[in-house]
């Protein structure tokens, strides 16, 4: 099975987490596998992770799914967990 | 998921207005709301609620209480589960204190009694000892050096060094470079600003029946956005199984978010277990206001760059949230909606989350959002009079649109900001005259939306009619929407449908009703299970024409052969294939379960005229329209009802309602005399037009309508106002008070 790396754009508050950086390669092929990349990289991330966080791949705003794929080429952003009211 | 065809022709009962299904039990009485379920045996339940803003509880004495005659169970923060982590402890610490009392009317003990009147008594007959504390209830105040801590160590990771104990999270996004897109600014406006506190103002107050046995099995009845999830925390709280609590949700008279938080449940739960009987806990309006969740309160600061020609060219914001005495202000959404509008090179927000003396802060609608707005929409108006633009056409040049790197990160998909800016500009309210004392104001707005667990059942009747099973509380006419879209699907009238709100023994797990995800994924749910139900359908006709299931198709509500080459049948009409469903292979049902991810964000443009009388400092709203994306209106009177609220409630919002608190950090306005919401004569007729740019995550193109429509009214109404005064107003509400001041203030320069 090939490697697939992904690039992840994290909110700049984060970097706090990542010795300075905001932009982080993971191996994965979908979100829970980015997630459990990031926390595996960096485990200062597990908490605001665990708190639960959405996955934005290419625009679209992955609020819950682990099993959304995503492909070398996805745009992908870390963002807050949504909720409303 | 691909869009089904062209999304805006050919449907037959989607964007038409049938009458709700619900409307004659509302309008006749009958509908049943929290306060109206009973039991056989029923205890009534009275709160006794802290009457000071911060203090430590020394000791609670119960037993006068408990003497009294009818009284059957008293209960203290004893009565609950023990070892509880994160939110769960965060949310029974705000349904029973513990050692700290954290806001006026935080809950410290509850007794229940044979009578309402009996509970208030004998709740006045628990002593409870206080010893006070310091208190801060102020935003600024909080996160200042000298401000009393409200709960050490309750800051995450996230909140950088040096900052106060009551900072408990930090949020800080963006990109490019400001400093530089500033440099290249022909004007920079920077202003600060702040807003109060508002309640979501529900007519129904929190009300539930529960009981709960010493077998850990419990049933709930309560008014609620979401039952699953009163079900999970009830569970949590009272130490029992989720599948061991069964909740029904009744209807609701408002939420509007504040009913997506759980307060009272668990507290009938531990009564009920102690009495061994079911109790009824009713919220009184006071304690609504007391110690339910309003809003956030905000302090901004905003700083815009524009050139002569109306091009942003950098944009920052600081957005410091008041969430009460709990983590959870939704700061990262202030931060993230604040610029979302614009197509931004260099912009950096970012977000600090406050706790104070206060309730615990609950979504209202697009939770952050329309502070965000607020401030923002002030200073690019602020800008627009200064360069002598107008302001429709710099947004317009500044606007999102498809493949937009938006302020918070990802590229924008398919959005309808322009349409509703063109919308708006084409709109014969932007070029009538103004009268004397008038001004106008203009506003964008923006929410994310939000999709979520979601589980639907949709069941056949042996005459052809249709039961839908819903997990999500109507708080919007959503089963009337349902109802139109299964019926769009099987080709049957929608009167043949009833959908219905069922209980969590029924399906399975769904999320609240927020985030204005009901129409988008309970609606998407509903048409996947209505073709679950049509596959099966054709597979009954397959059968008896002994054809391959492949070879059949749905059309007008029938099953058909697919073509000459199928074979010569006459079509089967689904009343047909049900009547002998149980000797065709049983009963037909369709089901989806799943988590929608195509939420569509969606935009909104408010256009509103103001009249400010300068003597008294009145503002009176004389003419608004709301111009925003629908995505697909499937009910189109419920979507123009949902856009009226919106505005309704901002004007509230921007012009009188606020949470007044004493020296004494005590709650000065908890009733609605005081706590003024709008009334049918503050409002003008509220015009509304609806945009529908197809979302690409729904069959049909829905996009939540709820939220979206709360974003712009505070800065439209208050661009509005400061147009008609003549004086930039920057604080929340604008009241007389407040009006006064800033012209006062203008005139001595």
């Amino acid at each position: 099975m090939l490697r697939q790396m992904v690039e992840v754009n994290l909110w700049s508050g984060l970097k706090a987490y990542t010795g300075g950086t905001q932009k982080v390669e993971v191996e994965a092929k979908n979100v829970g596998e980015l997630l459990r990349g990031l926390v595996q990289a960096y485990p200062d991330l597990e908490p605001t992770i665990e708190a639960g966080v959405s996955v934005a791949v290419d625009g679209r705003i992955i609020a819950s799914s682990l099993t959304e794929p995503i492909t070398p080429e996805s745009e992908i952003y870390l963002i807050q967990r949504l909720k409303g009211g | 998921m691909a869009p089904d065809g062209n999304m805006t022709n050919g449907f037959k009962v989607v964007g038409t207005r049938p009458k709700r299904p619900d409307g004659i039990d509302k309008v006749t009485g009958r509908a049943k709301f929290g306060a109206d379920a009973t039991a056989p045996g029923m205890l009534h339940a009275s709160i006794v609620r802290s009457p000071h803003a911060h203090a430590k509880i020394l000791k609670i004495d119960t037993s006068k209480a408990e003497a009294l005659k009818g009284v059957k169970a008293v209960v203290t923060r004893a009565d609950f589960a023990e070892g509880l982590t994160g939110e769960n402890w965060n949310i029974l610490e705000n349904v029973m204190a513990s050692d700290t009392a954290l806001y006026d009317g935080h809950a410290v003990a509850a007794v229940a009694a044979t009578t309402a009147l009996g509970a208030r008594d004998a709740a006045k007959l628990i002593e409870v000892e206080y010893e006070l504390l310091p208190h801060v209830t102020d935003v600024d105040k909080a996160m200042a050096d000298d401000a009393p801590v409200i709960r050490a160590g309750a800051a995450d990771k996230s909140v950088p060094e040096g900052l106060h104990p009551n900072v408990v999270r930090y949020h800080e996004s963006g990109h490019g470079d400001v400093d530089k897109g500033f440099s290249e600014a022909d004007l920079v406006v920077e202003d600060s600003f702040k807003t109060e506190a508002t309640h979501q103002g529900y007519i129904e107050p929190h009300a539930c029946l529960a009981q709960l046995g010493s077998d850990g099995k419990g049933e709930v009845w309560c008014c609620t956005q979401g039952h699953f999830n009163v079900q999970k925390v009830c569970a949590a709280l009272v130490g029992t199984d989720s599948s061991q609590i069964r909740v029904t949700p009744s209807e609701i008279g408002g939420g509007f978010g504040g009913k997506t938080v759980v307060f009272i449940e668990p507290v009938a739960l531990a009564l009920s277990r102690k009495a061994n009987r079911p109790v009824k806990l009713v919220m009184s309006r006071s304690e609504v206001f007391r110690a339910t969740g309003p809003t956030a309160s905000t302090s901004i600061d905003i700083k815009i760059g524009m050139t002569r020609e109306g091009k942003i060219t950098a944009a920052q914001g600081v957005f410091r949230l008041q969430g009460g005495a709990f983590p959870g202000a939704p700061m990262e959404f202030t931060a993230m909606c604040a610029f979302a509008p614009y197509s931004l090179e260099n912009v950096h927000q970012v977000g600090y989350d406050v706790m104070s003396n206060r309730p615990k802060q609950a979504a209202y609608r697009a939770p952050g959002s329309p502070m965000a707005a607020f401030a923002v929409e002030s200073v690019i108006d602020e800008l627009c009079n200064k360069l002598d633009l107008d302001s429709i056409e710099v947004r317009l040049k500044n606007a999102s649109k498809e493949g937009t790197k938006a302020s918070y990160g990802p590229k924008f998909e398919r959005i309808g900001l322009v349409e509703t800016l063109e919308a708006a500009k084409a709109h014969p309210h932007l070029t009538s005259p103004l009268a004397e004392g008038q001004g106008r104001g203009v506003s964008c707005g923006f929410w994310f939306n939000h999709g979520g667990e979601t589980a639907v059942s949709l069941a056949l009747s042996e005459d052809g009619t249709v039961a839908i099973s819903v997990g999500t509380p109507d708080i919007g006419g959503s089963r009337a929407s349902m109802a139109q879209m299964a019926a769009e699907e099987l080709g049957i009238p929608y009167e043949s449908i009833r959908t219905t709100v069922a209980d969590t023994a029924t399906l399975g797990y769904n999320e609240i009703s927020h985030g204005s995800r009901v129409t988008y994924a309970s609606g998407l749910a509903t048409i996947k299970a209505a073709r679950d139900a049509v596959k099966k359908l054709c597979g009954r006709a397959a059968a008896k024409w002994g054809i391959d299931e492949d070879a059949v198709v749905w059309e007008d509500g029938c099953a058909k052969p697919s073509g000459p080459n199928a074979g010569d049948f006459e079509p089967l009409p689904l009343a047909k294939i049900a009547r002998s469903m149980g000797r065709t292979g049983g009963p037909i049902v369709g089901h989806y379960e799943a988590t929608p991810e195509g939420a569509g964000v969606s935009f909104a443009t408010h256009i509103v005229d103001a009249e400010v009388d300068k003597e008294t400092g009145q503002t009176k709203i004389v003419r608004y329209t709301v111009v925003q994306d629908a995505g697909k209106a499937i009910h189109p009177t419920y979507v123009e009802g949902q856009f009226q609220g919106g505005a309704a409630q901002g004007i509230g919002w921007a012009l009188n309602e606020e949470y007044i608190y004493g020296e004494d950090g005590r709650l000065q306005n908890s009733g609605f005399l005081d706590y003024r919401i709008p009334v049918a004569s503050d409002l003008p007729m509220i015009d509304t037009v609806i945009v529908e740019v197809p979302n690409p995550g729904h069959p049909y193109g829905v996009r939540g309508v709820g939220e979206t429509s709360i974003c712009p009214p505070l800065a439209a109404i208050a661009n509005a106002v400061s147009n008609a005064a003549g004086v930039r107003l920057t604080e929340l509400p604008m009241s007389p008070p407040r009006i006064l001041a800033a012209l006062d203030a203008q005139a001595n320069g």
